[in-house]
């Protein structure tokens, strides 16, 4: 079973080998409503823990994703461009929006557990 | 007895309208919102409630905009009329337009509804409505500039609802009867379980539909007894948002502020014909000037390619990649199921199909001009006999 982490700008994480596949959390998902765009990042963009990864798209507003990890984009899910209310639908699973190759491990360590995150949302509300 | 108003105060300064509690109980995401907490969406979420709109009815609370009273012993609409440039003098009494209040240079102070009444004496009266957030510089304009000729009264306890969407005249009726009848931008008096209402056949969102004055105690009763007809749902501001966008109108403070002339936001059609032949309003130089030479600017829709929208602010360059405007309104459309966009454009370049780019995060989206409405307005005709 691979290993979820989630981060405070709400993505959440799935290591598989050296490589992060990212998403923006259910969480995340409810509060931006209709998803309607998704500005992807174009494969071999580098991008920086804390940087812009791509830009989100709802009914109400624009909101930026920031990259969680430092590394090389390696796929982006292209899917999200002809059907970007997959992020609605399943923002954990199809909704998923890039695969990142990770250049630091290090900075998987700072990153929630499910528990931690669950707590940070209900703290924030 | 409640005598609740649509001015509460809340310990945060954040007012609440007489239907707050009912949005709470419907499950209403409140957001701060021209100085009231409203509901920006429901649980079904915008998307739906924008087709909800435009298939069934939708129930909005628009309690937040200023209700007041015009009058004199005569000629109440000649005084009107010194500080907007609509046709109110012919305006027949049940009727309404949309007009705007002018300053001295011709700029939007703001657009309203003002609706031709007459008392018991048969004395004229205009009932008049205004955007919540400008309401109470809108009401001091109107006492400075027509004190001592007409008598000027707030409504601050009343409250006012949209019911709009093709099923709105039968689930109004059903409650009210006859108002199924009346026709667009016409207005009565009348009531609704003992309580006077004014239901005036009009909207924003490119619709059929009414909006209903009540006084603040007695809307949420009204309130309830529509969202228990079928067809009948609440709809928040986020819908009432891209509805009124792909309706092509204007949103006062993006599209229409104090510099923007109605000749350059496109509302010539709200300036009556004497009007433009006699003049007499605010800014009419300008408004006269633009008329017979056109404005350098003017307001257009746009239609970006793709699936990204273009928001407020964003930048209008010519294919060349000159700056030749800005985004004043931009969004998703769920009807039109596409971005949508309003914008000023130099009037060079305002032809409906030419091409633009707008920049987006740092990016040209190629765009064109559209013509607007971008869904068809779908008004209530009075068949004829």
């Amino acid at each position: 079973m691979s290993d979820v982490k989630y981060s405070e700008e709400h993505e959440w994480i799935r290591v598989e080998g050296d490589v992060a596949v990212i998403g923006i959390t259910d969480h995340a998902q409810e509060q931006l409503g209709d998803v309607v765009f998704i500005d992807l990042p174009a494969v071999g963009t580098a991008v920086e823990k804390g940087g812009d990864a791509a830009v989100v798209e709802s009914v109400k507003a624009a909101s930026d994703v920031y990259a969680p990890l430092t590394g090389e984009i390696v796929e982006v899910n292209s899917a999200l461009e002809d059907d970007p209310a997959k992020v609605n639908a399943d923002a954990e699973g199809d909704g998923w929006f890039v695969k990142i190759k990770i250049a630091d491990t290090s900075e998987l360590e700072g990153l929630m557990d499910a528990d931690a995150y669950k707590a940070f949302v209900e703290a924030q509300s | 007895m409640n005598t609740q108003t649509s001015q509460e105060n809340t310990p945060d300064g954040v007012k609440r309208t007489p239907l707050y509690d009912l949005h709470v109980d419907r499950g209403g995401k409140l957001v701060p919102f021209a100085g009231y907490s409203m509901p920006i969406q429901f649980p079904a979420g915008i998307m739906a409630e924008h087709g909800h709109t435009r298939s069934q009815a939708g129930l909005f609370d628009v309690s937040h905009m200023g209700q007041a009273w015009l009058r004199a012993p005569s000629g109440v609409a000649a005084l009107m009329e010194r500080l907007v440039p609509g046709e109110i003098q012919r305006l027949g009494v049940g009727r309404m337009r949309y007009t705007q209040l002018l300053n001295a240079d011709g700029g939007i102070i703001d657009d309203l509804m003002v609706t031709k009444f007459e008392d018991g004496n048969g004395t004229e009266e205009l009932f008049i409505v205004v955007n919540g957030a400008c309401k109470d510089g809108d009401f001091a304009h109107i006492e400075r500039e027509l004190s001592g000729d007409a008598e000027f009264e707030l409504w601050p306890e009343r409250a006012l609802i949209a019911l709009q969407g093709p099923k709105a005249a039968e689930a109004l009726a059903s409650l009210i009867p006859g108002v199924e009848d009346m026709t667009f931008m016409s207005a009565r008096k009348t009531a609704y379980e003992g309580h006077d209402v004014i239901v005036s056949r009009c909207g924003y969102t490119g619709e059929d539909g009414y909006e209903i004055s009540i006084d603040g105690s007695a809307v949420t009763n009204l309130a309830q007894h529509l969202l228990d007809l079928p067809g009948v749902q609440p709809i928040g501001l986020g819908a009432r948002d891209s509805l009124r966008l792909e309706a092509g109108l204007c949103l006062y403070g993006n599209d229409i502020d104090e510099t923007t002339s109605p000749v350059e936001a496109n509302l010539v059609w709200s300036i009556g014909k004497r009007r433009r032949e006699e003049g007499g309003f605010p800014g009419a130089g300008r408004v006269l000037k633009e008329l017979s030479d056109g404005p350098a600017r003017v307001l257009v829709g746009l239609a970006p390619e793709g699936r990204a929208p273009a928001r407020h602010g964003a930048a209008i360059q010519s294919t060349e990649g000159e700056d030749i405007g800005i985004v004043t309104s931009g969004g998703f459309g769920p009807t039109y199921e596409g971005p949508v966009a309003m914008g000023y454009v130099r009037a060079a370049h305002a032809g409906v199909g030419g091409e633009v780019n707008l920049i987006v995060r740092g990016k040209e989206l190629p765009a064109k001009i559209a013509p607007l409405p971008f869904v068809p307005h779908n008004y209530y005709r009075a068949p004829k006999n």
